[in-house]
């Protein structure tokens, strides 16, 4: 179960964060989650919002460079070792991890980590065979 | 199609008879009416009875755009003003701007060029000319103007700016041939496929591009864009404004230079002398028809060489090589040399990445740094930094490959780069601050 989230190339100048949650907000969208990754002279910014069609098309006429990616939320039980649990799951199947961030779910005491995998479908498969609780756009919404 | 026939498929030895005669009428009549001229023609021993053969042009001193400015406004004209029925001005960018009178006959050679140009680019009458050069002191609007309506084009004389109004215009008008800047032609691509709209379904056929120099990547890029046949067109006001030289629909390499008007030469920029025929170098150009304001030997400043073979379209025009740029364009970056037009030529080259780019030059204690700044479009994109990252290693490396300079990358926002109307300022040198 994919979920979609929203990318954004962003200069590393100071207030750029600022307008781009600015005009996502000024046009209804709620962010349901956020991760900068950057550099010393750019960063890209990922979202999961509650639109993200909508989101995207904002962003497009707001003059940013977007894109769509694919990714899969994980639902992290609120017990110690939660996470290792699920990572081992993906370590020994061999799947690759473009990268990850985590949110907390607004409606309950668990966390939420999305992946980014090199492979989607594999990765998808992979973690519900292993009975692992997914994240979806509906719980976005 | 070719407009004048005796003219333009004139035979060589024909032609190199014009050129001495007219050659020495023009000496003559610069030394009995510019004083200039008649200190430096005496000084340098190149009286008007000294000029036998199209050889000894080689004696003339050569006129640069120091004397052009030091002789503002009028010192240079050879005409009295009441025989000046146009002035047109180039802008300086430091100081006064070089200021051109034309007589009638002046504006009608002008114009017959042009005429010959707007025919050598593939336009007839009929066609429908958007003009989107600037009118005004600068001289490409109206010396395209009156080139288009000698052929019996219909001319919108519409200028540079407004860009959307030029659109719709573009699209009502069914406009065939447009005329402006290749920098603009592509941010007219941009704003047209922001508002939905498909050159594919337009009328257009034909670009006539000039003002500035470009590279034949960007000459692709137009072409793919706009859908058009992409023609370079040369000139400068000093010499006359545009319709100096034109490329031919048929070859579309090189660019023929009016011969029976003006007498090209190639020097080595540094010593001033003249370069063997097809070496690279300094156009140096004598204006031999010109009127209002005759010049000798001047010094375009312009990089380019003479294409010593013959076009297939049977003009007998020698050519030059498009212009790979104009000497004070050069950049000397850790003492290589290095053109705009050539890193321009190589980001092209690279796929997706976007045609609005900005050279950033500075100094870090003895050092010269080179920035390229490259808009990032949804081509280019990606959301794992990494490929970012080796999207702009992938540039230094192209740019070291190909230039031998060391640069450094900066990924920008769309829309950051500032979009020119008329020439690209795509160089900022802070060394000179
Ligand atoms: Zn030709």
């Amino acid at each position: 179960m994919k979920i979609e989230q929203i990318s954004i190339f962003m200069e590393n100048k100071s207030g750029r964060m600022a307008v781009i949650t600015d005009v996502l907000g000024s046009g209804g969208i709620n962010i349901r989650a956020l991760s900068l990754a950057d550099t010393s002279d750019f960063g890209v910014l990922r979202l999961i919002v509650d639109n993200p069609t909508k989101g995207l098309e904002i962003l497009r006429n707001n003059s940013f460079t977007v894109s769509k990616t694919g990714v899969v939320g994980v639902i992290v039980p609120d017990r110690p070792g939660g996470l290792t649990s699920i990572l081992s799951v993906i370590d020994k199947n061999s799947i690759n991890i473009e990268y990850m961030y985590a949110f907390s779910e607004r409606s309950s005491a668990n966390s939420v980590i999305i992946f980014r995998f090199d492979d989607i479908e594999a990765a998808i498969n992979v973690l519900k065979q292993n009975s692992i609780t997914l994240y979806s756009n509906d719980n976005a919404s | 199609m070719i407009w004048n026939n005796t003219f333009e498929t004139m035979p060589r030895d024909e032609m190199e008879l014009l050129q001495l005669t007219r050659l020495q009428q023009v000496v003559a009549r610069v030394y009995a009416t510019v004083p200039f001229y008649r200190d430096s023609l005496a000084k340098s021993g190149a009286t008007p009875d000294k000029i036998r053969s199209l050889d000894d042009l080689k004696r003339i001193p050569f006129t640069l755009k120091q004397d052009m400015r030091a002789s503002y406004p009028y010192d240079l004209f050879a005409e009295p003003l009441d025989q000046i029925v146009r002035i047109h001005a180039s802008s300086g960018t430091t100081g006064k701007p070089t200021v051109v009178g034309y007589t009638q006959r002046d504006i009608d050679n002008w114009s017959e060029m042009m005429a010959r140009s707007f025919v050598a680019a593939g336009t007839h009458k009929g066609d429908i000319v958007h003009n989107a050069y600037g009118y005004g002191l600068f001289t490409g609007g109206l010396g395209a103007h009156y080139g288009a309506e000698k052929v019996g084009a219909s001319v919108i004389p519409m200028s540079g700016g407004n860009t959307r109004k030029q659109l719709m215009i573009m699209q009502d008008f069914g406009s065939t041939v447009l005329t402006c800047t290749p920098s603009y032609s592509l941010f007219l691509a941009e704003v047209a496929a922001e508002e939905g709209i498909d050159f594919k379904k337009l009328k257009l056929k034909v670009g006539i591009f000039g003002a500035e120099p470009w590279s034949e990547t960007m000459r692709q890029e137009i072409e793919e864009k706009l859908n058009i046949k992409a023609i370079d067109i040369y000139g400068l006001s000093e010499i006359m404004g545009p319709g100096v030289g034109i490329e031919c629909i048929e070859a579309q390499n090189g660019l023929h230079l009016w011969e029976d008007h003006f007498i090209p030469e190639i020097i080595e920029p540094d010593t001033g002398e003249v370069l063997p025929l097809g070496e690279k170098g300094e156009l140096v150009i004598t204006t031999i028809t010109k009127e209002g304001i005759p010049l000798l030997r001047y010094r375009t400043r312009d990089i380019t060489r003479i294409i010593p073979e013959p076009c297939i379209c049977g003009r007998t025009h020698l050519r030059i090589e498009r212009l790979s740029g104009r000497s004070d364009d050069m950049l000397i970056i850790r003492g290589v040399n290095v053109f705009p037009s050539q890193i321009e030529s190589v980001l092209f080259g690279i796929k997706g990445v976007e045609p609005h780019y900005q050279l950033i030059i500075d100094r870090e204690g003895t050092l010269d740094t080179l920035e390229i700044q490259v808009e990032v479009n949804e081509q280019t994109f990606s959301d794992e930094i990494k490929n970012l990252q080796a999207l702009s290693n992938h540039i230094c490396h192209a740019i070291k490959e190909m230039l031998g300079v060391t640069c450094r990358v900066r990924l920008v926002e769309p829309k950051t780069i500032v979009r020119s109307e008329g020439k690209a300022k795509r160089v900022i040198d802070n060394r000179k601050a």
